[in-house]
């Protein structure tokens, strides 16, 4: 090297000249921690390296103290795009706050051909009078709809089953794309349907008017119609008939499907992801039964035990990982809201997974007689007897009652994670998010006890499970890239 | 290598001057007044073109009209083409039609000093050039496809290097810009709004980031506190929503943390428009600390591959310049580019047979001739090959 270029030791900086930003951290094995910050980065630190950066006394030439400051935990006095990158970090996560209410849930009939046994809120009745929503519901919901701010706007339809109550599905469509014309939004419409009442004039319409479709498949043919239970036990049947219409007439993206774990599914995580592969689903979401409801109100059907789900979820992660390492692509989404929010600075504002909680923020729920809940959850828990998250009546309050009403106000306000109790030290938070209605739901209390939380288990558990994958399996590790990316 | 400067043999000129060459010899002569005629050998001498340029043993104009002699170095230029004559004989070639990569180096003087910098650095004051490229561009074919700007460091030159920019948006208004810039100077927010208002259609700012790590890229720079203007230049620019590429030249003082490097720019400046991982030329200052620099690119094709994976799981456009196909991993081709020079693809002895050499970047004339890697291999083709 000529004398004129000065070695890289003459470009560190001084011994114990640089701030600590703000982080949390978290043991991991007897003498690691995991450090988090605010943006949801993360590193691993040897118990005893912490020690030395609290106390400032880490090395410059530490090849730690590198990786601290590239990823912004620590700041030299003088670095000044630290600073800005974490705001602008900090910023992106939660720009999409401020666009408010994005997905607008219409609940169109409360009646359904089904009668699963983890459905809360579903009716056999044929009295389409008092469980149908009228036009008129209709209309005052879509007022309150095309006030949110946000220049998205999705409707999905819901029941029961939507079908069932198709022609004010038609109305609300037709309705919203007239207002649209002069409003301008991005609409997107979603009918949530097993299926099985689907007809080639349902699926004409909604290639005309490019809703798409979410359904339901739990799994193999015996556990799918176990849990979904119609007359004639053929629910699984009627979906594949329905899936193959749908998929023909509206096109192959345009039909998703969701899943139920039930008790009877968690000892067979692999073959409900087969069948989703069977059935040419390139994703799935490993959903949790909410432990409230009419499942533990009939006491005929056992919920399950976070401990259990986690198992449940395990198990099919790897078989996931290992399909995707085989070549074959495929997503599981719950996974996804976390890893994005780990790995990107996007928070994709998953209701139960927020913070503050989605509840009116991310989506709103308008009942069949025109109540207006903070979540889908809480419609249940008021299916319960419990009114706490109704947050009004399309027919008797405003805009303004509704959305800003206490109901829905200190539940945001309870709900940022970064102020609750365990919570607000836990390093995991920037990833995690809060379930008012699940806590209030289990213990009477909206933020909720922690260690006691099934909710808290179940993230940790599945944190835990990501975090030692990533680190453990750098092909896995590039997988997850993928998915959040995609 | 091209000699795009030199002496001529002799020269009739009394004052410096720029010409755009033409071989056509019967311009309307409005156009003649603008152009130096390119002589080739025997052949009428058309009158009216104020300067005129032969070769070698060629006869001189017999209309007495002055001219410039060059040797058969300066054969490459043809039509279009832009040169600077001094009445000393000095010859410069500012521009090549037949080239997609011409640029004009705006100035030699830098606030970086890279340890493998391929235009040395000088201190001397040289904003005489500026009034050369105002000359310059409005004589540039409105055709040119693309047009670089590079130092030294260009916008040291604050207002007269925007103006340069404003200039080459009035004259070629469909030539695609590209800028050399260590970034620093955008870390001032007006100056990058300046920039940015300029409106140019087609610009983008190539800025080198080496390292994740601040005291790594200062290091490589070797200038304190680089890195954080280079970081908050580069988001200025983003904020006034301009096209930022990321340039990485990597060696033996960048490949260990590439694949962290990688991480950075996706979770920090996801929103470049482009990464540019690049191998290192063997020009300037990089022969003079050859040790400090030099790693057989054989050696980090595991961080090459990482930091590739990385950018294309976040979407970012990565592009490998400057390899060749046999030291890199197959998961790196996707990204390759076979772009050595705009001149010519060189290769070695050792690539004689090689199947795949037609998809190959080759070598930098500088490598073939000061030393490369030793563990060049080439493709085997698939049958034996006949004859
Ligand atoms: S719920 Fe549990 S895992 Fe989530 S932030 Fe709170 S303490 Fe951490
Ligand atoms: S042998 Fe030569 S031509 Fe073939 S890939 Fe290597 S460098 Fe390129």
């Amino acid at each position: 090297m000529t004398e004129k270029f000065l070695p890289v030791q003459d470009y560190l900086p001084d011994s114990g000249t640089y701030e600590l930003l703000p982080f949390k951290f978290e043991p991991v094995g007897a003498d690691e921690v995991i450090l988090t910050n605010l943006t949801g980065e993360f590193l691993y630190l040897k118990r005893e390296k912490l020690d030395s950066l609290v106390s400032h006394r880490l090395a410059p030439s530490d090849a730690d103290y590198r990786a601290l400051r590239a990823r912004h935990f620590i700041r030299q006095p003088n670095d000044r795009a630290t600073l800005d990158l974490l705001a602008l970090k900090t910023r992106t996560r939660l720009s999409r706050l401020a666009n408010f209410t994005n997905l607008h849930l219409f609940v169109v009939t409360l009646r359904c051909d089904h009668a699963c046994h983890y459905c809360q809120v579903s009716r056999q009745s044929e009295d389409r009078q008092s469980f149908d929503m009228s036009e008129e519901t209709a209309d005052r919901a879509l007022d309150l709809v095309f006030r949110s701010p946000n220049p998205a706007i999705k409707i999905e339809f819901q029941g029961g089953e939507p079908l069932l109550n198709f022609p004010l599905v038609r109305y609300v469509v037709e309705k919203a794309e007239q207002r649209n014309r002069v409003e301008r939004r991005d609409l997107q419409f979603v009918v949530a349907t097993t299926l099985s009442m689907v007809t080639d004039e349902i699926l004409e319409f909604c290639r005309v008017h490019g809703i798409h479709i979410s359904t339901s498949l739990d799994g193999p043919e015996d556990l799918h119609n176990r849990n979904r239970p119609r007359p004639g036990r053929d629910s699984h049947r009627k979906f594949t008939d329905g899936l193959k219409k749908a998929r023909d007439v509206l096109g192959y993206d345009a039909v998703s499907a969701v899943m139920t774990t039930s008790p009877a599914s968690l000892p067979r995580a692999r073959e409900i992801v087969d069948e989703y592969i069977e059935h040419g689903f390139d994703s799935i979401f490993l959903r949790p039964l909410s432990p409230y409801g009419f499942a533990i109100k009939t006491k005929s059907y056992q919920a399950y035990d976070a401990g259990s789900w986690l198992e449940f979820y395990r198990a099919g992660m790897d078989y996931i990982i290992d399909l995707n390492k085989r070549g074959v692509r495929f997503v599981e989404h719950y996974s996804s809201v976390i890893l994005k929010k780990m790995l990107t600075n996007d928070d994709p504002m998953f209701v139960d997974l927020m913070s503050p909680c989605g509840a009116g923020i991310s989506a709103v729920v308008f009942n069949y007689d025109g109540d207006v809940y903070a979540s889908d959850e809480s419609r249940m828990l008021n299916e319960m007897g419990d009114a706490t998250f109704k947050l009004g009546n399309v027919h008797s309050d405003s805009y303004r009652d509704i959305f800003a009403s206490d109901a829905l106000l200190s539940v945001l306000e309870d709900s940022f994670a970064s102020s609750a109790p365990m919570c607000s030290d836990c390093a995991f938070e920037p990833w995690c998010g809060a379930d008012p209605v699940f806590h209030h739901a289990t213990q009477g209390d909206i933020l909720g006890r922690k260690p006691e939380s099934e909710f808290c288990k179940r993230m940790m558990g599945m944190i835990r499970y990501l975090l030692d994958v990533m680190r453990a399996d750098p092909q896995a590790k590039s997988i997850f890239m993928t998915w959040v990316n995609s | 290598m091209l000699t795009l400067s030199g002496s001529a043999l002799e020269t009739g000129l009394t004052a410096p001057a720029l010409f755009r060459l033409t071989t056509v010899p019967d311009l309307p002569a409005p156009l003649r007044a603008q152009r130096a005629f390119l002589m080739r050998g025997l052949g009428d001498v058309p009158e009216g073109y104020p300067h005129y340029l032969v070769f070698d043993r060629d006869p001189i104009p017999a209309n007495g009209a002055a001219f410039t002699r060059l040797d058969e170095k300066f054969a490459y230029l043809s039509d279009d083409d832009i040169v600077h004559l001094s009445p000393h004989g000095h010859v410069r070639t500012l521009f090549r039609s037949a080239s997609n990569h011409n640029s004009i180096l705006l100035t030699e003087q830098c606030n970086n000093y890279c340890l493998m910098c391929s235009q040395p650095p000088k201190r001397k004051d040289d904003r005489w050039i500026v009034d050369e490229v105002r000359q310059l561009v409005p004589m540039m074919p409105r055709t040119t496809k693309s047009l670089g700007i590079t130092g030294g460091e260009p916008t040291l030159f604050g207002d007269d290097f925007l103006d340069i920019i404003r200039l080459c948006k009035s004259w070629l208004p469909t030539t695609a810009l590209h800028v050399l810039s260590n970034g620093r100077s955008f870390a001032d927010v007006g100056f990058a709004r300046n920039y940015a208002a300029v409106d140019h259609p087609a610009l983008t700012v190539g800025i080198p980031v080496y390292s994740d790590d601040p005291s790594r890229h200062d290091y490589v720079v070797q200038e304190k506190g680089a890195f954080d203007e280079t970081i908050r230049g580069i988001l200025n620019l983003k904020r006034f929503g301009q096209r930022v590429e990321i340039r990485v030249v990597v060696h033996k003082q960048t490949f260990e943390r590439l694949p962290e490097l990688a991480e950075f720019i996706a979770r920090n400046l996801v929103f470049v428009d482009h990464v540019a991982l690049m191998g290192l030329e063997m020009m300037g200052f990089t022969r003079a600390n050859l040790d400090a620099l030099w790693i057989d690119p054989i050696e980090y094709r595991d961080e090459l591959s990482a930091a590739v994976a990385v950018l294309r799981a976040y979407r970012i456009p990565v592009s490998v310049y400057n390899h060749q196909l046999c030291l890199i991993n197959p998961d790196v081709g996707i990204a390759y580019v076979k772009s050595i020079s705009d001149w010519k693809n060189e290769y070695v002895p050792e690539c004689d047979g090689c199947a795949r050499r037609d998809e190959c970047g080759g070598f930098f004339s500088s490598g073939v001739k000061h030393g490369y890697s030793p563990s060049i291999k080439p493709f085997p083709h698939r049958h034996p090959a006949v004859d």
